[in-house]
């Protein structure tokens, strides 16, 4: 029997403490689409979401109301475009992320994964046309999505895929320049790039996964701040263990409603991804859980352990509530999208190093950063290789995704809007990396990937 | 179907009698009432059940009605996320 205390936790979890299942993606396998006419290609992927999705949004209204749980996010995330259009006559695969973006706009998702491709390892023809394709898709499309996967920990890194990122990332800064270079924002780069991944803007539909799945992504920040608030000055012991509890709850939600949604629209369960990803909203921040632990603003000296504490604890105590569990589920730090990292860069406490250190024991990576518009492409590069080694060698998804926003430097304001929110920019290294950038070739991969 | 109401507002005569009445139209019988007060605040847990075919937006819609004319936040959701969070096994 429930007690009137259990009733009145949940709905204060959610009501003052921002709980919410941050989405309900559905993976839509566009393997079958493939066509040699890049009109037929178009057609045939625009009719397979719209049909496959056309009750996505609306299941997941009706779950929403009739739980009481805010489900923020509903999303598509395809096969890799690399992989669907690599047959076509097609020597640019714009008008495939312009089908995608039409067919995400009829059935009323709010972002489409996709528009990737991944070499790791190498490029073939179809990953050279996209990856050329991704500044003009991104600025012509509204709610497209595009990663690229340039490492691994089996392969190594593609170092002529990391230099090229540094230039698309430029030139998708460029395009999008009236709008603060929000192109950027919704670009990716990955190393260890997983497929199951819920979150945008990383999701895509991975080859291993089937014709179509339901994932979830939880969320709960607040959530587990408010849990901390009682054992102040407690020892680690007690607060693991109250994180683990707080996110073994938040998970039984997100396993709740991704178990209805997969049986409502008679799609088959993907997986749970536990990750804390927060918003800009007041009271819905990683940076204050962190905080909450005893560090004065993040990115103080501490904020590491403390990160990897809550990273760990939240897989611990989430692992037991799903029956799936997969994507990146971990920590989101996304300064952007999070409003004690965006107090935490403005009073200067959290710099990009802190970030970069941070992410050796979190999910996922540098998110979200803004960074002057005058950071060369070398640069951007750079840092692409240095976070893609970190998840080579730790065997761990990484990523990057930084704005350069054009015409702006440090300590200016940026404004993405919505969940992407808004941040100061950062500062980066003015010594330049352009020579290690220019050798081209592969990093090997490390001695640990040799694991049979 | 297992229905969890929730009433949080300041007390007043009338509160019980008016949410039965539409949860009594709605077919939804009352299994067990619970109330504290919290926060200076009263708070009511109504356990309630229905059958499956009984649309439970509708419920919802016109418990909020009540709720706005009454002056009371008044909630109805499914069960199951409380089962869910509380209840291993």
């Amino acid at each position: 029997m429930l007690s009137i205390d259990n009733i009145l936790e949940t709905n204060r979890m959610i009501h003052d403490n921002k709980l919410d299942v941050r989405t309900i993606t559905m993976g839509i396998s566009l393997l079958g689409c493939t066509a040699v006419d890049g009109k037929t290609l178009c057609n045939r992927i625009y009719d397979h979401i719209t049909k496959e999705a056309e009750h996505l949004v609306a299941t997941g209204e009706a779950i929403e109301r009739e739980f009481g749980v805010p489900i923020i996010n509903k999303r598509v995330a395809v096969t890799p475009i690399s992989l669907v259009a690599a047959g076509s006559d097609l020597t640019n695969y714009v008008s495939v992320a312009k089908a995608l973006d039409r067919a995400a706009k009829t059935v009323g998702v709010n972002f489409i994964g996709g528009f990737s491709a991944l070499v790791s390892k190498g490029y073939t023809e179809g990953d050279r046309r996209l990856i050329a394709s991704i500044p003009e898709a991104l600025a012509t499309t509204d709610i497209v999505c595009s990663s690229v996967g340039i490492g691994s920990t089996k392969a190594g890194i593609n170092m002529d895929a990391v230099a090229q990122m540094g230039e698309i990332v430029k030139e998708t800064a460029a395009l999008t320049a009236h709008q603060d270079a929000l192109g950027c924002a919704k670009l990716v780069i990955f190393c260890n790039p997983v497929e199951d991944n819920p979150f945008m803007a990383g999701a895509f539909h991975g080859v291993t996964e089937g014709d179509t799945t339901i994932s979830v992504g939880v969320s709960g920040p607040g959530v587990v701040k408010h849990a901390l608030e009682a054992v102040r000055g407690k020892s680690f012991d007690e607060v693991a263990e109250t994180i683990k509890r707080t996110a073994f709850k938040i998970t039984r939600v997100g396993q709740l409603v991704a178990q209805e949604a997969s049986r409502r629209l008679n799609k088959k369960f993907g997986i749970i991804d536990l990750s804390l990803a927060p918003t800009p909203a007041v009271g819905d921040s990683v940076a204050h859980v962190l905080e909450e632990m005893g560090i004065t603003s993040c990115g103080a000296h501490g904020t590491t352990a403390a990160l990897a504490l809550l990273n760990d604890a939240v897989k611990k105590g989430g692992l037991m509530a799903s029956s799936h569990v997969g994507g990146l589920s971990g920590a989101f730090i996304p300064v952007s999208e999070d409003r004690g990292m965006i107090d935490a860069v403005a009073v200067g406490s959290l710099s990009l190093d802190k970030l970069e250190a941070m992410t050796c024991v979190c999910s996922v990576g540098l998110d979200m950063i803004a960074v002057p518009g005058d950071t060369s492409a070398a640069t951007i590069s750079a840092i692409i290789a240095d976070e893609a080694a970190i998840g080579m060698i730790n065997n761990k998804t990484t990523a990057v995704r930084l704005v350069p926003v054009p015409g702006k430097t440090v300590g200016e304001m940026v404004e993405f809007g919505g969940l992407l929110g808004y941040c100061p920019i950062i500062e980066v290294s003015p010594f330049s990396a352009e020579e290690f950038i220019k050798r081209g070739g592969r990093i090997p991969a490390p001695i640990r990937s040799l694991t049979n | 179907m297992k229905i969890v109401v929730t009433v949080v507002g300041v007390d007043r005569v009338g509160i019980i009698a008016r949410v039965a009445a539409v949860l009594a139209k709605n077919e939804v019988n009352i299994v067990s009432i619970n109330q504290t007060i919290l926060d200076g605040m009263f708070n009511m847990i109504m356990m309630c059940e229905t059958d499956d075919k009984n649309s439970l937006a509708l419920v919802q819609q016109e418990l909020a009605g009540e709720g706005e004319s009454l002056g009371v936040q008044i909630q109805a959701q499914h069960a199951d996320i409380f089962v869910s969070m509380h209840r291993v096994g």
